[in-house]
């Protein structure tokens, strides 16, 4: 091969593999990616049973229901409420009254099956799309200082 | 007072550090003596630095809560450890952790670098002065450490209790050093391409830098990865989260620049592409530590983070990257390419390493900013979470660890791919051999695990029978091979046991994941619980007191082939801040482990429990650790310090 040969063919030889790694990666994004949704959202768009989501918005007050390690409870964004239920250790800082990431799909009855609830390490913490949801919906008040 | 000092000592690094970058960028090709007052200069900003470090420790260990830091970050309780681990768990003092690795960086370029040609070790020094005098200078302007408080409060507010850990003693250190490692490398490149001059030699100067940056990347990320699995309590290993893809994609980008940086030593090859890579791997450093303390990006487990600082942050990167970045593209094209090469030999089968580590690092960047520019762009909230980077980053890995047990037989310039196969057949067939038994003891169906065994075991073996092959066992006699092989320089060493390493984690991580079993059931006192072959017993929670928590303490004992052993998981409430973690029990079978959490207590008397058996789990972490032990071995090889110029040669350049 000649010097000109020999550099084509790596030149196409990197091509190819960047462009398969390429289309991959944008139907990947296309495939795989998780909208955030808060219970108000899920209502208006209709989001159809089993379609991965991810559900932000405050533990409603007086819904925690622990039976054994099946939770019920009730995410709220203020306007909409949406029962979830879970099965498994809950995160330390899950609190009635605080946010809360619920990581799951709709259930066909109308409830939201959690397959990963997140509640963030800290006390203070609220995790940053539910507080713009709830900002967007005009629900938010930052907390008073402190820890 | 020893405060106050401090504060100056860091004030004063700071003019140091910009009064060298000035000098050193302006006056490099004037005179040979300026690189004198640089080696000095670097030399300074280290002793002034340690002591501003050394102040904030002492605040810290003494409990002086007049300092806010301290205040807010500290207890009189906590035990000693995590009163000095307290200083950088928090962004003021991180970044003063950040710095001190940087200045320590410089200082042992200075030292070390007495043979680099003058030009070569001013422009250097220059760089990294440069990098203090901006970074330090955003310490003391936006975060600075040393702010008092008047009156001083009697009690500090205490640590985030999930970081009082011993793994996060060693972290961070480790992560820094070698995300700042990697600030040698990009100033080698900007030293490079200002100067104009690189060749071979270049490449060998570079390459223990890189080497130990990598090693202390690949053990930092390590263990952060096993500090995330026993500390955060939820059995995962690796989340993809925002943090950990920010520490891995300049791991990508480096494992990419070690390999490169071999061609360019040997072959005078891949310069432009080396120089590329140099940037581009501090530039993700950079970005990964300062992207997710801005807070920008928001990530599940991200600790100090301030919005407000975000800007300023983003203003310094964007100078930094862009800068070199422009330099980059209007130097790059005065450089002369090297050695040629056909497509099948060493050299092709580096670049093919290369390829895959970039577009990896590139999925990797991807999957993290895409919701960011999403956001910015369309409003819409998203996250792309573990499937996405699953599919990608599997996607583009399996190849390369296909391809992987290949490079290290070719020869370099022109190799022979059918002779290399037939000398690899041996380890192909071991591996074969072994997945299938694995499949069949376990019993495990024909899907993605077994061929991820495969790999794993293809990449291990095809590791070990490189060092049979060059020592020649069953091509001559025993004693002749074992001679040969002690005689091997330890670079064969270092390159089988880092490969060797890569292997055991795929094995471990496709075990651990395709072969876990999970329980989660709730458990009355004295109730046994069977998972794979251990029986798990509730023995009872007690009540205990440490040192500035409370805890209730799970007695469980385990049943099984490894004995009888107790486990006692617990959860916590920390006195002063108030918060509850959960501290998971973990018992070592071999290389499986056993992972237990104790829930909260339910209605009826019971508990909840959470038990994991990851089978091989450990083998991730441990390949980590072959990887990194390589990469110190290659460090120790006599032909890197006989190959770096001598004193004389350095002058006799300096003379031209």
């Amino acid at each position: 091969m000649t010097r000109k040969q020999k550099r084509l063919t790596v030149i196409a030889g990197l091509g190819a593999v960047l462009a398969v790694a390429l289309t991959l990666i944008l139907l990947a994004l296309r495939d795989q990616i998780v909208f955030f949704y808060t219970p108000s959202d899920i209502h208006e768009k209709a989001v159809a049973a089993g379609t991965p989501v991810r559900l932000g918005g405050l533990v409603k007050t007086g819904s925690w229901i622990k039976n054994g390690d099946r939770t019920d409870f009730v995410v709220t964004d203020g306007t909409t409420d949406m029962t979830a239920h879970y099965t498994g250790i809950l995160p330390d800082l899950f609190r009635e009254g605080q946010g809360v990431v619920v990581e799951g799909a709709m259930a066909g009855d109308g409830s939201f099956a959690a397959t990963n609830v997140l509640a963030k390490h800290d006390e203070e913490y609220m995790p940053k799309d539910v507080v713009e949801a709830l900002k967007a919906r005009g629900e938010w008040q930052r907390a008073g200082a402190g820890g | 007072m020893s405060i106050e000092l401090g504060h100056f000592a860091l004030i004063l690094a700071v003019a140091i550090a910009a009064v060298s970058a000035v000098a050193g960028l302006a006056g490099w090709n004037r005179s040979e003596r300026i690189a004198l007052l640089m080696r000095q200069g670097a030399i300074l900003q280290f002793l002034l630095v340690a002591a501003a470090f050394g102040a904030l420790i002492q605040a810290f260990v003494t409990s002086d809560f007049s300092l806010k830091l301290a205040y807010e970050h500290s207890h009189s309780l906590q035990p000693l450890l995590f009163k000095i681990t307290s200083v950088w768990g928090n962004h003021e003092g991180s970044m003063v952790l950040w710095i001190m690795i940087l200045v320590l960086m410089g200082a042992a370029v200075s030292v070390f670098g007495r043979n680099l040609p003058r030009q070569l070790l001013t422009l250097v020094l220059a760089m990294q002065s440069l990098l203090v005098a901006a970074f330090g200078g955003f310490t003391l302007f936006t975060s600075n450490p040393f702010l008092r408080l008047s009156p001083a409060p009697i009690e500090g507010q205490e640590l985030n209790p999930i970081l009082q850990d011993i793994g996060l003693a060693i972290h961070p250190p480790l992560l820094y050093t070698g995300y700042v490692g990697f600030s040698v490398c990009f100033s080698f490149a900007i030293a490079a391409l200002i100067s104009g001059r690189i060749d071979a030699a270049w490449a060998r100067w570079v390459r223990p830098w890189t080497l130990l940056s990598w090693c202390f990347l690949t053990l930092g990320i390590a263990m952060g990865s096993y500090w995330a699995y026993y500390e955060l309590g939820w059995g995962g290993w690796w989340f993809w989260d925002p943090v950990e893809n920010a520490s891995f994609m300049p791991w990508l980008a480096g494992t990419a620049l070690l390999h490169s940086a071999l061609v360019m030593e040997k072959r005078n090859a891949l310069k432009i592409w080396t120089i590329f890579l140099a940037i581009i791997t501090f530039s993700l450093s950079l970005l990964g530590t300062f992207m997710v303390r801005s807070g920008i990006l928001t990530s599940v487990h991200s600790f100090a983070s301030d919005p407000t600082r975000g800007l300023v942050i983003l203003v310094l990167l964007a100078l930094f990257i862009g800068g070199a970045f422009a330099l980059f593209a209007f130097r790059a094209p005065a450089l002369r390419a090297g050695g040629l090469f056909a497509p099948i030999s060493r050299e092709g089968a580096l670049i093919l390493n290369n390829l895959f580590l970039a577009t990896a690092a590139a999925a990797v960047l991807t999957g993290t900013l895409y919701p960011l520019l999403l956001e910015a762009t369309t409003g819409k909230t998203i996250s792309v979470g573990a499937p996405f980077f699953s599919l990608t980053f599997g996607a583009i890995m399996a190849p390369l660890l296909v391809v992987l047990p290949f490079g290290p037989f070719m020869a370099w310039k022109r190799g022979d791919l059918i002779a290399v196969t037939q000398r690899l057949a041996g380890a192909a067939g071991a591996a074969v051999f072994a997945a299938v038994l694995i499949v069949a003891l376990t019993g495990g169906s024909i899907s993605l695990a077994p061929l991820g065994l495969l790999l794993g075991f293809w990449v291990a073996f095809g590791a070990i029978a490189e060092l049979v092959d060059r020592a020649g066992f069953g091509r001559m006699g025993i004693g002749q091979s074992v001679r040969r092989l002690v005689g091997l320089p330890r670079t064969s060493f270092s390159t089988a046991l880092a490969h060797f390493g890569v292997g055991m984690s795929v094995i471990g991580i496709v075990a651990a994941t395709a072969w876990q079993a999970e329980l989660v059931t709730t458990m009355q006192p004295g109730e046994s619980q069977t998972i794979g072959d251990h029986m798990v017993t509730l023995n009872g929670v007690d009540n205990l007191q440490g040192e500035n928590f409370a805890a209730e303490t799970g007695r469980f004992t385990v049943a099984g082939s490894g004995g009888t052993r107790q486990m006692m998981p617990e959860r916590r409430v920390y006195e002063a801040s108030g918060m509850p973690t959960t501290e998971a029990a973990i018992e070592t079978y071999g290389f499986s482990q056993l992972y237990l959490q104790l829930g909260e207590a339910s209605a009826d008397g019971g508990r909840v429990v959470r038990v994991w058996y990851k089978p091989y789990v450990t083998l991730i972490w441990l390949g980590a650790v072959a990887m990194a032990l390589a990469g110190f071995l290659s460090l120790t090889d006599r032909r890197l310090r006989v190959g770096a110029p001598r004193r004389v040669t350095a002058q006799a350049a300096a003379a031209e």
